[in-house]
């Protein structure tokens, strides 16, 4: 059940002039997945994600995402993920339910579905109430739920998610990740970047790039053994001390 | 000695809607590093700004180094150094340009204060040529925090440096700003989301919604931890949060990176409650007592503040 793959990267590389941002990355992703993809800043952990959204196009190698060639068929690539980011992609003017009937339009759904999807999807966040509420007057860390189940709301595939737990208190992270959880619990491949090392655990497999380069891919379990310490952070420290490039 | 002295401070936007500070009192020594840690929303950057002379209060008094910030903010902004949140240096000029520009606005140069921002300064003079809108993150929080400092100020107030930031480079940051305090006794005042860095300051404050949930020594914030908190593992850690909701002995239940963190009825004991769980079919359970981290101890007084 685990050989179906949501992302197949294949010496994946951005340049940019004489500066090699993605440098042939190669990595394959489990359905239902949720891959931790951590690096420095600079590492090129951006690059790379903007490449598998379809965003910016290979220098060399490829990849496909959901089943779509980045290259190629990159509007399909579009349509069959998700995205969130720690800029919210919400219209604070808009209400709740305005922003998801928006998001719905946008992936092609029918006025209907939308209206059922809502409805349940509001009821599952304990945000009924708020329905008819303008983005703009919600707490940041239910903005932050609704963004993540709207990213989710046209039942992509795979949901990329950068950055989207900073600045969030402690209780709200863990509500976010218990989302995530849930996610991927119904089938959703999870593609996340954070810069919180606890978070790190929380993946089944995490990647950490250094220096344009994949140098780790394994469970938490077995970076911490490889490396012979206690925590991700540790594992962390350990390989971005070894990166040449200036962070960025 | 007190630096900087925060009493009654109250601050509202939009006619009192939005309480931003619900009435702050404390003070920071002169020569230590002082933390506030919140999430976002929590007031951090509306306190910098008044401490700033950027913003007034509604109520209350602040004073820095013994002026006043309504005063005599005039004083006051020559005294400190101001990092915002928000990468504000100007974009196209030059590294070196925009640090001389704010040591020419204060009446001084890059050459006479040149011993202070040595450390930092240092690692970006080789792109002294480069336009500021070039460079890299890292790069660009070395230049904002060389340009607060190049006027000498008594303060620092750091709005935020490391958000954003991968923990290599903030444990970077935070050992140049020790390195500031030991060898030129500047007092730094320092907010941050990352509860992990409370570690790094003599003194902090927890805060949440305008208000302070406390402030103290990062050890005596722990030492005041009063629940039973113990670490569980499972090997199928989903279901196992659940199931930890579930039991009645559970009162808290919150992933802390390979465990969750669990709180616990005073009379729980850890075999029954390890007994408990492997009676449900989950394998290879472990439950052992923690120390709590400052973590811990803000989410604790999170409850507490939201059920008072």
């Amino acid at each position: 059940m685990k050989d179906k793959y949501v992302i197949e990267a294949e010496g994946l590389t951005k340049q940019f002039g004489a500066f090699t941002a993605t440098d042939h990355i190669s990595f394959r992703v489990h359905e239902g997945e949720i891959f931790g993809f951590l690096g420095a800043n600079g590492a090129g952990k951006t690059t790379a994600m903007r490449m598998l959204c379809g965003l910016s196009r290979p220098s060399a190698g490829w990849a496909t995402v959901a089943g779509y060639d980045v290259c190629r068929q990159a509007e399909d690539v579009k349509k069959h993920i998700g995205y969130m980011s720690q800029k919210f992609a919400l219209y604070d003017d808009l209400t709740v339910f305005e922003n998801l009937r928006l998001f719905g339009g946008i992936y092609g759904m029918s006025a209907k579905t939308i209206r059922e999807k809502a409805e349940r999807l509001l009821g599952e966040l304990g945000l009924a109430a708020e329905r008819d509420a303008l983005v703009a007057s919600l707490p940041l860390g239910w903005k932050q739920k609704l963004a993540f189940s709207l990213s989710i709301f046209h039942d992509p595939k795979i949901v990329f998610l950068d950055e989207p737990t900073g600045g969030v208190d402690p209780i709200t992270r863990r509500q976010f990740w218990e989302l995530i959880y849930r996610a991927s619990d119904r089938g959703i491949t999870v593609f996340v970047t954070t810069h919180y090392m606890d978070e790190a655990e929380y993946c089944d497999r995490v990647s950490i790039m250094v220096d344009g380069k994949i140098e780790a891919l394994d469970t938490p379990a077995n970076l911490k053994r490889d490396f012979g310490v206690a925590t991700m952070y540790d594992v962390f420290l350990a390989l971005a001390r070894r990166a040449k490039r200036t962070s960025d | 000695m007190d630096i900087i002295t925060v009493s009654k401070l109250r601050k509202s936007y939009r006619k009192g809607q939005v309480q931003a500070l619900r009435g702050l009192n404390f003070t920071v020594d002169e020569g230590e590093i002082y933390g506030l840690i919140g999430p976002d929303g929590a007031g951090k950057t509306t306190l910098f700004r008044i401490m700033a002379t950027l913003l007034l209060p509604d109520e209350g008094t602040v004073s820095v180094d013994g002026l006043d910030v309504v005063r005599d903010y005039k004083a006051i902004r020559r005294r400190i150094g101001y990092m915002p949140g928000r990468f504000s240096l100007y974009q196209d000029l030059s590294v070196e340009e925009n640090l001389s520009f704010f040591a020419s606005i204060f009446h001084t140069s890059i050459e006479e204060n040149y011993d202070l921002v040595k450390d930092i300064y240092g690692q970006i003079e080789p792109f002294k040529t480069r336009k500021a809108g070039k460079l890299s993150g890292g790069m660009k929080q070395k230049l904002a925090l060389s340009c607060a400092l190049i006027h000498a100020p008594r303060v620092l107030i750091l709005d935020e440096p490391t958000t954003g930031v991968d923990p290599v480079s903030r444990k970077e940051f935070w050992e140049m700003l020790k390195r500031l305090r030991l060898q030129h006794g500047i007092t730094i005042i320092v907010s941050t989301p990352y509860m992990d860095e409370a570690g790094q300051c003599d003194h902090i404050a927890l805060m949440q919604d305008g208000e302070f949930l406390r402030l103290d020594t990062p050890s005596g914030i722990v030492g005041a931890y009063t629940d039973t908190l113990w670490a569980v593992q499972a090997d199928d850690m989903h279901r196992l949060l659940d199931d930890l909701r579930a039991c009645p002995e559970v009162l808290t239940a919150f992933s802390f990176g390979e465990a969750f963190h669990v709180t616990v009825r005073e009379e729980a004991r850890m075999q029954e409650l390890a007994a408990y769980l492997a009676g449900l079919g989950h394998r290879r359970v472990e439950v052992t007592p923690i120390q709590a981290t400052v973590e811990d101890c803000f989410m604790s007084l999170m409850k507490k503040s939201d059920e008072g």
